[in-house]
This record gives C-alpha cells, structure tokens and sequence, in this order.
C-alpha cells in the first residue's frame, strides 16, 4: 500500500478562477459555529469565579466653563461599565451623563457636574462605578477652558508664529550666507540637518508614547504609535521615491513637511498644556523655543543651496514647516483628547525618519556616485551631526523647566 | 520638548495676565441646582431645574449631594423605617420568676445598595445593615440564638456584662457556616450598647457589615432615686411613649477595598436622611440611642443644628455626662444617648451631621423636618 509519490496527483497550476474564492465560505462557517456554540452552550462558565468584572477608565478631555466642569469619558475594561455617583474633592455631587446609563466597552460619554471650581487650585475628580470601583482624575490647575474667540485665535496664532514660523524663517535668511558653500561646508550643513532630525524623531517619539500612555486603553498606545511612525515613514518613502530619491527642492519639501508634521502635534501638545492649566508660559520659554527650532531652517535650506529656488519657494517652504504650529496650537486648546495629538506625533516622528533617509541618501551620494553609507562618516560629515544634535540639546534645556 | 508643560502643570499659583481671571465659576453651585430623582433615569430628569422645583430640604445641599434614590424594597430595610424598629425578642417566664427574652439572628452573605446605584457585598445579621436593633430590660436575662447562613465564620460580641464562654471571640461562640450557637447571659449594665462580629480578621467582618444596637433600658424598680428618669428609658412604659426615640448607627463603606471609606453615613445609605427628612413633631423631647462603628476613621461625630442637647456617655448613667452641647465625639465603637426638644423652636428643618466636613460631603449628614404635629 505505499503511495509512490509522483502517483499523488499534480497541483493544479492553472491560476484559480473565482470560484476557488468560494472556498472561504468553510472558514467562515467554522467561525461562526463557534461564535455560536461559545454564546449558546457558555462552556467557559467554569472560568466565571464571582468576581466583578475587570473596570477601566480614561478621562480624555477636561472643560472647565462657568457651567462648573465637564469630562469626557472612555470606558475600558472587560464590560460595560456604570458612573453611580461622582465625587469631586471628596464630596459628592449631582451629574448629567450624556448619554446617560451603561458606557460600552471603548465608548464615550461627557458627566457635566455643576462644580463651583476655583481658578489655580488643584481639583480630584473620583468616579464612583456600580460596583463600587473609584477613578480618579486630577485637575492639577483649574483654569478657564480657552473657548473659540477671535483675539483668542489671533493670540494663539502669534505664539504659533513665534514657536513654529518665525524659526523657520530666520533660518531659511541664512540660505544668502550658506551660498558659496564648499563641499565640506555643504557635507556639514546637511550632516548637521540629520543630527537635528535625529533629536527631533526621538524627541518626537518620546513624546508620542508618554501621551499615549495617557490615551484609553483600547487604543493600545505604545503599539499604536510606533505602527502609524512606521506606516508613516514607508508611505512618505514610497511616495518620495516615485522618481528617485528626492533631492534639491523636492527634498526640502519632504523636509519642511516632516518638521511641518512634527510641529503640528508640538503645537497641538501646547495648546493642550494651556488648556489644562499650564497658562505660565514666560516669554523666556517662548524665546527659547524660537532659538530651539531655528536650526529648523537651515536644515530645509541645506539641499536647495546649489540650486536656485525662487521667494516664493522660500515663503512656501517657511509656511509648509512653521505653520502647522499654528493649527495644532488652535486644535489643542480646545482639551483634544490625548490619542489624536499621540496619532500627530507619531506621523510626525514617520515624516522625519523618512527626511534623516533622504538627507543620508544625499550625503552619501555626494561623496562618490555610488551611494556608499559605509564612507559618509568623515570628519565633517560626524562635526555636522554633533552640532545638530548638541545644538538642539542645548537649546532644548531653555525650555525645560 | 513639551516637559515644560507638564512641569507647569505642578504649579499652583498662576502668572495669568487679568482677562482670563475673572471667568471663575464662583456662582456655579447657588444657581443651578440639578435635582435628580429616580437613578436610572437621571438624564431625563437632569434638564437644569430652577430652585423652585427643588424640595425644599434638598435646596440647603445645593448640587452636593449623591444622585438619584436607593431601591429599599431591594435592600430589604428602609432607612426611615429602622429609625425606630426595635427588635424586642419574644418573652417567656424562667422557673425562678425571671424573665427570658430570646432573640433569633441570622447572618447571611447579602449585596446591598448602600448609595444610590451602588452595590455592596454586605454580610449581615438578619439581612440588614446595621443589624437589627436589640432592646432589652435591665436584669432579664437573654438567650441569642445566631445561626451562621453566611460563607465565613461569624459571631456575635456584645458589648455588655457576661462569661468569658460566651464572648464572640474565638473559642468562644465563634460560629462555622451552617453552624448555630446560643448566647445567653443577664442584661446588664443598662445603657446604648453595640454588638457586632468578632471573627477574624476583624476590620473586615466589621466594615462588611456585622453590627447592631444593643439597648437595655433601666428597670426604674432597681433605681428609686431616678424612677422617673428610668421610666422614661424604659420601652413601652407610658413616660417612654412621650419620647420620640431613634436608632442612629454611624457608618461608612470602602467600595475598592484601599482602606478609606468611600462612602458614609447614618444607618448606612448615605444621603438618605437628607433626601428623606426625619419628621420631629415639636412638642415630644427626642432621645437618640447613637453608636459609631465606622471602621479605617479612628473617630466620628454627630452635630445638631439650632440645637443643644444633654449626652449620656455609653447611656450607663440616668444624669447627663455631658450638658448643653452641640457635638459629641465617638471613637470606634463608642456610643451614647442624646436628649434634646425643639420645643422652644419654630418649625422648619433642622441639619445634623458629622462635624468631619469629609465625613459630611461623603454622605453622612441629613435632616430633622421638625413639624406641629404629626399628621
């Protein structure tokens, strides 16, 4: 009985019509017997051992207004979830929930309490679940929620213009001076430009976790950060490279737009800080900021050195990277919820992996026609990314408090 | 970058420039009252409603109060109703012409509602919490029979005079589930007592819910200088009808366990005697029999409104061992009666309270509704 197998017979090498697809419906049958026989026969009752369900909550955004304090909430854990009662500094109050009743697994609801807060102070709120479960959310310093006003708009916009524009800016007047660059010069310059981007995608992804360890726990933030960062950077690649690697103007775009990126979700964290309270930003800090961010420039000014860009072009660029600032700063004044500006900092974090491969691509190529990574580290190529990177640290520590 | 935000975020004084400040919502609480009953379908009741529509005692809280209505049907005891729910035991004569009260207590595993939409897992003596209020007389002697329906191990210890066999600790009438033991000893001395379990680990049987008032009134024959004063005391007697008598237990539950009590109050259900008044009528002294069994707060109080009252330390003494004051302190498990009449006063309603703001804004507070007459 032994099956010689050149007996079997052969796979079929035809390409399969769409009738094979008719195939999944097997799959889909098996699954959904089990779906089935899971809800209809509860074999896993065994597991149920009396304790109450696992509970889990997550306070997104907080809006304090003259109505007294509003949250909205997301619930986590392994079912749905019921607030009872509502505990604002240890005492407690009547609330509004909307929508009122049981919260879903992954869903939202906003609690209104009528909470007579006191400007500067520090706030607890506790949620109180059916179950008796508390969560507490902290108010570190109650301040007016910032509302959409006209000279509301405009005085965010010029931090925005000081924080993300200006820098840019001032960096891209350099470009005049950097003209008659040398080879070394250049090979600086644009080494200079990945250590800067370097310090901003580590900056940017450290960020982008913290903030999503804030975020619900069904988002899964660290993983959801570091897969939009990936698929970030493959899509910006891919679209970068649809005719060769970027170089002169192109890749000073793809330049501007990551920093571009990368201050939106800046920007959306500081409107969110003011939102939250942290209303004491000096103008030292902001000056700090401006100081910080001008290498910004130079680097989008580095690949179109030898090349003749127009005003137009350098107004563009200046926009395309400074303005986002703007953006971020109105949306995250207005107490987003922390996944989105996470979301923002980790395409961010894409777009400037993907800049640092290009401005390495360049370097390289600059050295000899075959793009040899091995050769890029030569004195000046190593000076220019250690200026970047200490510069960017240095000034960093004027911001840090 | 943005560490400076969250390091701002630590700073308690605000360098805000005029404009913003003056949004502070000082006026929140006095105009917008949201008055909410019935907890399930709060949303639809919650439209903000003008204090008019507001009950009338609910408007000294304003908006700080839990929201909704506990289902007593549920629960299986009503807050109102154990204010005054004695549990006298039945009678029998003993051969050398005493009397013998027999009490029967049960305690079972229950869950209970102790703040509108939140559950407890109590245990408890005959399903509620406190356990019921046992009245005795001086010098009777009382048989308790306790069988244990719940899933530890329970007992019954009374604070009381009685032999080291029958003390509720363990050896000595600790009882197994599904097991029964009796208690038996004389009642005595007189005064407001408590018992409660004394199974191990005893924080826990305690904030679960294992205790109860134990009143033994004075018998007025074995005290001729105070007959009357005795009388007065003694449950049933004409003097004791005059009386408008209550039974107050302060307590508290800590729903997650972290060892602070999330909620408090007075006979359990927090809020409940401010959402549902206790009617005083005016002209009868009232005479409080109050017991602190708050479990993780080493101390707990009791205030009166617009009010003076005479206390009797443990109710052991017929003379006051405190006179004229307005707040009394109680340690753990420590107890007296209160004596006062609103006699001399205009109707109206009448807070009391902890004096522990904290206590008081987690639900121990509520209020006398001191009317003409009741109707």
């Amino acid at each position: 009985m032994n099956e010689n197998p050149r007996n079997f017979p052969a796979v079929s090498t035809v390409a399969p019509g769409p009738r094979h697809l008719l195939w999944l419906i097997l799959p889909l049958i098996v699954l959904i017997a089990a779906v089935l026989w899971l809800l209809q026969v509860d074999p896993l009752r065994g597991f149920s051992n009396g304790a109450p369900p696992v509970e889990n909550m997550t306070v997104e955004r907080t809006v304090l207004d003259e109505d007294g304090l509003r949250l909205q909430v997301r619930a986590g854990g392994s079912e749905a979830m019921t607030i009872a009662q509502v505990q604002v500094d240890a005492a407690y109050w009547q609330f509004r929930q909307e929508p009122s009743g049981t919260i879903s697994r992954g869903d939202t609801a906003w609690v209104a309490i009528p909470f007579p807060w006191i400007l500067g102070e520090a706030h607890t709120v506790t949620f109180v679940t059916n179950t008796g479960a508390t969560f507490d959310h902290e108010i570190p310093v109650a301040v007016p929620t910032p509302k959409v006003s006209g000279s509301g708009l405009v005085s965010q916009a010029i931090l925005g213009v000081f924080v993300g524009i200006l820098p840019v800016a001032i960096g891209l007047l350099c470009y005049p001076a950097l003209r008659g660059a040398g080879r070394n010069t250049m090979t600086f310059l644009l080494a200079m430009t990945v250590g800067l981007l370097a310090f901003l995608l580590v900056d940017t992804m450290i960020e982008a976790l913290e903030l999503a360890n804030k975020a619900a726990a069904v988002f899964q933030g660290s993983v959801m950060v570091v897969l939009i960062a990936a698929v970030s950077f493959l899509a910006l690649v891919v679209i970068g490279r649809r005719r060769g690697s970027p170089t002169g103007l192109a890749l000073a775009t793809y330049i501007a737009i990551g920093i571009g990126l990368h201050n939106f979700g800046e920007g959306l964290a500081i409107g969110a800080a003011f939102a939250a309270g942290a209303a004491g930003l000096g103008t030292f800090l902001v000056l700090g900021f401006t100081l910080h961010n001008i290498t910004e420039g130079i680097g989008i000014a580095a690949p179109i050195l030898h090349v003749r860009p127009r005003i137009v072009h350098f107004l563009g660029l200046a926009l395309l990277a400074g303005g986002p600032a703007v953006f971020g700063i109105w949306l995250g004044s207005l107490a987003v919820a922390p996944h989105w500006t996470a979301i923002a900092l980790a395409i961010g974090a894409g777009a400037i992996a993907q800049v640092i491969v290009e401005v390495t691509a360049l370097l390289a190529r600059s050295h000899n026609a075959r793009a040899d990574y091995m050769q890029i580290l030569n004195p000046a190529a190593f000076g220019g990314i250690a200026t970047g990177l200490a510069f960017m640290y240095v000034t960093a520590m004027l911001v840090k408090i | 970058m943005l560490r400076w935000a969250q390091a701002a975020l630590s700073r308690r004084s605000l360098l805000l420039g005029g404009g913003a400040a003056t949004i502070g919502a000082t006026t929140i609480c006095s105009s917008k009252t949201v008055a909410q009953e019935g907890h399930h379908n709060y949303v639809t009741v919650a439209k903000a409603q003008s204090s008019a529509t507001v009950p009338s005692h609910q408007s000294a809280h304003g908006a700080m109060i839990t929201v909704g209505t506990v289902d007593n049907e549920r629960n299986g005891f009503d807050p109102t109703k154990i204010l005054t729910d004695w549990y006298t035991g039945t009678l029998t004569d003993l051969p050398d012409g005493r009397t013998l009260r027999t009490f029967e207590i049960t305690a079972e595993d229950k869950e209970i509602e102790i703040a509108p939409g939140v559950m407890f897992p109590a245990w408890t003596y005959n399903g509620r919490v406190p356990g019921p209020a046992l009245r005795a007389t001086e010098g009777e002697r009382l048989r308790i029979v306790f069988r244990n329906f719940g899933s530890h191990p329970h007992s019954m210890h009374f604070h009381g005079i009685h032999s080291a066999g029958m003390d509720g600790v363990l050896g000595a009438g600790v009882v197994a589930p599904g097991d029964e033991f009796v208690y038996e000893f004389d009642a005595r001395p007189f005064g407001c007592h408590l018992y409660h379990c004394h199974a191990l680990p005893l924080a826990r049987h305690l904030h679960k819910g294992m205790y109860g008032l134990f009143v033994v009134d004075p018998d007025p024959a074995r005290h001729p200088d105070h007959v009357n004063l005795a009388k007065s005391r003694l449950y049933g007697s004409p003097e004791n009808a005059e009386w408008q008598e209550l039974a107050m237990i302060m307590n508290a539950f800590d729903t997650n366990s972290d060892g602070e009590n999330e909620f408090y109050a007075c006979n359990t259900i927090a809020h409940c005697y401010a959402k549902e008044p206790i009617r005083i009528e005016k002209g009868r002294p009232v005479r409080i029999y109050l017991v602190n069994i708050t479990e993780f707060d080493p101390i707990n109080s009791f205030h009166l409104h617009g009010n003076f009252f005479d206390y009797f330390d443990q109710g052991t003494t017929l003379t006051p061992t405190l006179r004229m004051v307005d707040l009394i302190m109680q340690c753990q498990a420590q107890r007296g009666i209160l004596e006062f009449t609103y006699r001399e006063h205009e109707a109206g309603l009448y807070m009391f309270h902890a004096h522990q703001s904290e206590f008081t804004e987690l639900g121990w507070m509520g209020m006398f509704d001191v009317v003409e007459t009741l109707s």
